[in-house]
């Protein structure tokens, strides 16, 4: 996977939480790479730690963090030693960029599209020319399919497809390499998916962008994705190839996972992963997939590593100890 | 039985229309949120509505449940008038809202929102009937062992688990008629099968007449028999489910389904051809079909003047749109 360029990459990546009882390991240990110009998408369970694994690597944190360690290595540089200032100067928004989930609700009312988009720009790349930043926004809003005569509007008179995009086009107008989308689409029906989608396909291949997408919906993935990631329970399950995971997942997770995602063409019958995942307050001993897992054995007792295969994927399963 | 001609539920015409105003006061015009929609349920049918957002999908939802008053139109429960049924109508209905993260009171317990509904309508009386049915409806959900969760408040439940609170709470007056808004759309794939399944579970053990709402094409076979497809406060095709999704006569339909993708890895090389531009206003729709300004193979003069009426060019497969007007599937397609 890591054979051209790698942009990014996250070395035993760690973000807990003080909660009242206890400490909550939302991402426990990740590791992956990720080369220039690719689009991994990453899925998993609700609350198994995708977003607080994007907001460790943007360095968006909330105010009970306990623990924050690891190594972010972006275009070579490592950025986790960084201080706060120097992050936000050289960094987030200017490198990396974020589209949080459910922006699309949180867009300001009160505020005109074109200087919503146009905010990143004056805070984090400090323009100050009022004529390059409205050049800039145009761009913005042009590559994401928003028409400028709705630059004067306010968010709440934009439907939703459109809201999205306009969350979209904020993330881009700082000229980033690094797009994070958190459910970007999640919230819209399948026509307005697909068109934003496309929007999405078209941005990347024109910009040579690097998109880290985060999902539940595996289908939709696929629009975008030629690169994958599994979490489960705060941890990396799996890392490989888009074509490997959609076809031929190997984590016992991912592929009842993929089992039970809904097809429209073909007639079969849906599994559901039974039992739930465990709690991330005292994750149990051991491989945290083990107490649902159909194929567990005596060594998924112990935590596995991840393997890295010899076809280049990374699977944290015992089953793979011989294939590493 | 009651006079019902064997029907769960009728609507006839229905309208809901909300009115616009300016500075609270000055009425600028209407949100024509469903706009003369007819359709009937069985008892023990499952029937699903799609279409995109804003399409009405929740407002007709809502007024079938007698929660919005009509604009225009009847809605008829085993053969009587809503308006004459009253607070009894609400016990014979089951509601899963859209959005299970706002839909339970965040200070009450699991057991206590179960509760609620049995201590206003006076259906079990005391407190051990009361948990009893409870905990039955705990365990129909899979919420077990069920002490674990009565004391739950919602915000220590997962995703999955709170919507089966809601299915719960939805179900514990055993109702006659379940209608689910997008009772699965936040969560992730796993869960989601979950969660269908044990609602046809509880259609088929309790003999419900279920309307499941949602803009996910690929779940609805494995829930439903029918499926009707709304485009801007209208119907435009109801059929059989395999029906719909081998044979979709109407161009949206046709659009719907071909913008859904299958988890393959060659998707991310292509584009996706989608109809161009937005779903229309309700408050403006416009003239004709409104589905004509982004319509690959509009008739002018026609669809855009004309209001199509609903065809049926295969039995129990009903579509309002001008290219079957003569009441068949026109040969040489495309
Ligand atoms: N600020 C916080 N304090 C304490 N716990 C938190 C905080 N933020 C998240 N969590 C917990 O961390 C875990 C991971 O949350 P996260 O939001 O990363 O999940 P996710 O994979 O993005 O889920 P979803 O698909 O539902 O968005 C969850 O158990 C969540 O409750
Ligand atoms: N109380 C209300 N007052 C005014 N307009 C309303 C009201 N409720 C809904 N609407 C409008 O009616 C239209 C239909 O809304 P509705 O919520 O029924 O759509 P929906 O199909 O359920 O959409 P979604 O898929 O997003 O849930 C929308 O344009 C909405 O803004
Ligand atoms: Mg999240
Ligand atoms: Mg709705």
């Amino acid at each position: 996977m890591a054979n051209q360029d790698v942009l990014l990459k996250v070395e035993d990546l760690r973000l807990y939480f003080r909660t009242t009882k206890g400490v909550l390991r939302a991402v426990d240990g990740v590791s992956f790479e990720l080369g220039a110009d690719r689009a991994m998408v990453i899925v998993g369970e609700s609350g198994c730690g995708k977003t607080s694994l994007a907001r460790a690597i943007l360095r968006l944190l909330p105010r009970n963090v306990h623990t924050y360690t690891g190594k972010v290595y972006l275009d070579g540089q490592e950025v986790m030693s960084l201080s706060d200032e120097q992050f936000r100067r050289q960094v987030r928004w200017v490198k990396m960029s974020f589209v949080p989930q459910a922006a699309m609700n949180a867009l300001n009312p009160v505020i005109r599209v074109a200087d919503q988009v146009a905010e990143p720009l004056l805070i984090h790349n400090r323009i100050k020319s009022k004529a390059e930043a409205k050049r800039r926004v145009e761009e913005a809003l042009k590559l994401v399919g928003v028409p400028l005569d709705f630059m004067t509007r306010y968010a709440f008179e934009l439907s939703g497809g459109m809201r999205q995009r306009v969350i979209i086009a904020m993330a881009l107008v700082t000229s980033p390499v690094l797009v994070i989308l958190d459910e970007p689409t999640s919230a819209l029906d399948v026509l307005t998916q697909a068109n934003i989608m496309n929007s999405l396909k078209r941005i990347r291949k024109e910009l040579a962008l690097t998109y880290i997408l985060i999902t539940h919906d595996i289908s939709t993935s696929s629009e975008l994705a030629n690169e994958s990631m599994v979490m489960y329970a705060g941890q990396l399950a799996e890392r490989s190839h888009a074509g490997g995971f959609y076809k031929d997942p190997y984590h016992p997770y991912s592929r009842m996972l993929m089992a039970s995602v809904p097809s429209l063409r073909e007639d079969k019958e849906l599994a559901f992963i039974p039992g739930k995942p465990p709690s991330l307050l005292n994750p149990p001993e051991g491989c945290r997939f083990a107490p649902r897992c159909p194929e567990r054995f005596e060594m998924c007792d112990q935590d596995p590593p991840p393997f890295t295969l010899e076809d280049g994927r990374v699977v944290r399963c015992w089953l793979y100890r011989g294939r590493a | 039985m009651q006079r019902t001609n064997g029907k769960l539920l009728e609507i006839k015409d229905l309208h809901k229309w909300f009115e616009l105003r300016k500075f609270g006061f000055i009425r600028i015009g209407f949100v024509r949120a469903v706009d003369g929609v007819t359709f009937d349920l069985g008892p023990k049918e499952a029937l699903a509505f799609v279409g995109e957002s804003g399409c009405g999908k929740s407002t007709l939802a809502r007024t079938v449940l007698g929660l919005h008053q009509p604009t225009k139109g009847e809605v008829i429960f085993q053969g009587r008038a809503l308006h004459k049924l009253g607070r009894w109508y609400r016990s014979q209905v089951g509601y899963v809202q859209q959005d299970p993260y706002g839909a339970l009171p965040p200070f009450m317990t699991v057991q206590r929102i179960l509760e609620e509904p049995l201590i206003i309508n006076r259906v079990a009386r005391t407190r051990a009937e009361r948990l009893a049915r409870v905990t039955e409806v705990l365990e129909e959900v899979r919420l077990t062992p069920v002490r674990d969760f009565l004391g739950k408040f919602p915000h220590m439940l997962s995703g999955g688990q709170q919507q089966r609170v809601v299915i719960a709470r939805a179900t514990v007056l055993r109702p006659k008629l379940i209608v689910a808004d997008e009772p699965v759309s936040m969560l992730d794939a796993s869960v989601r099968v979950e969660i269908l399944k044990l609602l046809r579970e509880l259609q088929e053990a309790h003999e419900l007449g279920v309307i499941y709402i949602t803009h996910d094409l690929s779940t609805i076979r494995y829930f439903s028999e029918r499926i009707f497809v709304m485009y801007a406060a209208k119907f435009v095709e109801k059929a059989g489910v395999r029906e719909l999704i081998h044979n979709p006569l109407h161009p949206y339909t046709q659009a719907l389904l071909e913008a859904i993708p299958d988890p393959d890895p060659k998707n991310a090389e292509t584009y996706k051809d989608v109809p161009p531009g937005e779903p229309p206003s309700l408050i403006n729709p416009p003239e004709g079909c409104r589905f004509h300004p982004r319509c690959s193979r509009m008739i002018e003069g026609l669809c855009d003047v004309q209001v199509p009426p609903e065809f049926e060019p295969q039995p129990g497969h009903y579509v309002a749109c001008w290219l079957y007007r003569d009441g068949e599937v026109p040969a040489a397609d495309n």
